[in-house]
């Protein structure tokens, strides 16, 4: 990462370091794999661009911009000019044939396509996704192909973390009745962030910080609050709209507090996630940026130092945030199916 | 604010990721392993259960074969006990049966010895009284052969009286 | 009096007082999870057999200050 930024620093624009650039570059998600710079060139891993434009799906590689996130590199494709500015496809107007920006530096005449392209979140995602599929298949096997369930193998490494879920998360925050139902979602959860806390940690996957984005946390808190809603009994509503056991002008006080509330749930779960996640990237990062603010080799020590203990901090995040976006999701599910015992 | 605002293609690529690796994780592996999981689960509370039942099963045997036992142990005292006693009745028994018996023997022998005294007794008295005659004949006509003899006789007779009068 | 204070914090970067404000955000986080963290820990200390129960609720407590903060970490970041 920080080798990248420095040649980023040498061999383009002779302008001064900007750690605010570099680090929302690391922290943002991005058109492929910028892997390094080889003799002033940019070494990349292409990715798919994927576009819903007025003319259709549209789709072409990532290396077709030749590396270029101004926006001056225009892509011509079905009928569409495309740019690529900070890491944003745009398309540009019919009669357009570059970017013009206003003072704030936002193009002017161009306007942002559907993209679903394949970014480097997504392909990281779908790497950890194979890898998930590997892991707890081949440990689901093992049980199969053992006639007493002994747990053997990769099953003996899984299974702790399997019945742990399932009895520090599942059981006691939903309830001995009704956790069964919940177990696939809170277990696929689990491992799904945990994973790609851990992803987002490793440096050489050029920081592909897929938890730490606000897309995939929104996602995963829209899932907690649909199944909260749908699961919610008599009882939940009840609590929300007419809550049960104090005068009637308190009452109609807390209804639009609870429903507000009601939102407010995987809005948090979602900036946990995203805030934990990003905050951790950036001060790594920010630690790192240290030495090239004051272009001295004698604050490397320093900075590394640091970068490696909030390292090994984050490693322990990645497993409690994973934990905490659980079972707070379990909690949600199991206020949701409490029975009335007023 | 690029920074916190979700974008369109991420959120439906986590979507339709996650659906996909919540039904395919849910089908192959959470129900095998929370399958195995609590199957062991049950597994394991049923043999311990079994054994508890074993354990306790032993135990009423164990009792069981405590009672018998005793039982046992008691009846044999109790054998030994009525043998006792038999034994040291029949011993009393015998006792007094010899006893008296013997008290018969020694009875019927002192009657005997007391007839035979007595009819001794009554030979020896017939004896002493035929002898005492023969004498008394013999000395009477010894006495009575002269005269004078037979007034001394008087004579002293009739000093006896005298002096027992006097 | 509040226009001048408005032109004046126009002309400051509104970065840096976005950052003040997460600062204090997380003064107050700060201050939310020692309390929790110190009264899990004598808990821990007085019921050592309830160790885990204490360990996992403060973990989620702590979670909920600290979305505090981190609303205000996003807030600086909505500029």
């Amino acid at each position: 990462m920080v080798g990248f930024a420095s040649e980023n620093e040498e061999n383009k624009e002779d302008k001064d370091f900007d750690p605010k650039e570099m680090i929302m570059h690391h922290v943002k998600d991005a058109h492929g794999f910028h892997l390094w710079d080889w003799k002033g060139h940019a070494v990349s891993l292409p990715l798919p661009i994927i576009l819903w434009t007025d003319n259709g799906l549209t789709t072409f590689m990532s290396s077709e911009f030749h590396h270029d996130d101004t926006g001056h590199h225009v892509v011509e494709k079905n009928g569409g000019k495309f740019v690529k500015l900070h890491e944003k496809i745009y398309q540009l107007n019919e009669d357009a044939h570059s970017v013009s920006f206003d003072a704030e530096h936002h193009p002017v005449n161009a306007s942002t396509p559907i993209d679903i392209s394949i970014t480097r979140n997504v392909f990281m995602m779908w790497v950890s996704v194979i890898i998930l599929l590997l892991i707890f298949i081949t440990a689901a096997r093992r049980y199969k192909k053992s006639e007493d369930n002994v747990p053997t193998g990769i099953a003996g490494f899984i299974e702790p973390l399997v019945v742990f879920v399932r009895d520090e998360i599942g059981k006691p925050m939903i309830g001995e009745h009704k956790y069964k139902k919940y177990m696939p979602y809170l277990l696929t959860i689990f491992f799904f962030i945990w994973i790609n806390n851990i992803f987002g940690l490793i440096p050489i996957l050029n920081g592909a910080n897929l938890s730490g984005n606000i897309a995939f946390t929104f996602t995963l808190a829209m899932f907690t609050f649909i199944i909260t809603t749908f699961s919610g009994n008599k009882n939940y509503w009840k609590h929300i709209f007419w809550m049960p056991g104090v005068p009637v002008p308190m009452k109609i006080f807390l209804a639009p507090i609870e429903v507000i509330g009601m939102f407010v749930k995987p809005i948090s779960l979602m900036i946990r996630l995203f805030a934990n996640i990003t905050a951790g990237h950036i001060i790594v990062l920010a630690l790192m940026s240290l030495i090239f603010v004051f272009k001295s080799i004698g604050v490397a020590p320093v900075s590394v130092a640091f970068s490696l203990f909030i390292g090994v901090i984050e490693i322990i995040v990645t497993a409690i945030q994973a934990y905490i976006f659980t079972v707070l999701s379990a909690l949600y599910f199991g206020m949701a199916t409490e029975e009335a015992h007023h | 604010m690029d920074l916190v605002t979700p974008g369109f293609g991420l959120i439906f690529w986590t979507a339709l990721t996650f659906i996909f690796l919540l039904l395919i994780l849910k089908k192959f592996a959470w129900k095998p392993i929370l399958g195995a999981v609590s199957d062991r689960e049950e597994g394991i509370k049923n043999a311990l259960a079994s054994a508890e039942n074993a354990r306790k099963e032993m135990e009423n045997l164990q009792a069981d074969n405590e009672r018998i036992l005793k039982e046992a142990r008691a009846e044999r005292e109790t054998l030994l006990k009525e043998a006792r006693e038999i034994k040291t009745k029949m011993i009393e028994d015998a006792k007094g049966e010899a006893q008296a018996q013997a008290n018969k023997i020694v009875q019927q022998a002192q009657a005997a010895i007391e007839g035979e005294k007595k009819a001794a007794m009554a030979e020896l008295k017939n004896h002493v009284a035929s002898l005492s005659i023969e004498i008394a004949e013999k000395v009477v006509r010894g006495e009575l052969s002269n005269k004078d003899k037979q007034l001394e006789l008087v004579e002293t007779m009739l000093g006896e009286k005298s002096l027992t009068e006097a | 009096m509040s226009l001048a204070l408005l032109q004046e914090a126009a002309a400051l970067d509104l970065g840096s007082i976005a950052a003040i404000g997460a600062g204090l955000a997380a003064i107050g986080a700060g201050v939310g999870i020692g309390k929790i963290g110190g009264s899990a820990m004598e808990a821990m200390a007085r019921q050592p057999e309830m160790h885990g129960k204490i360990q996992s609720s403060a973990l989620i407590l702590a979670a909920f200050v600290e979305a505090v903060a981190l609303f205000a970490v996003v807030v600086s970041f909505l500029k």
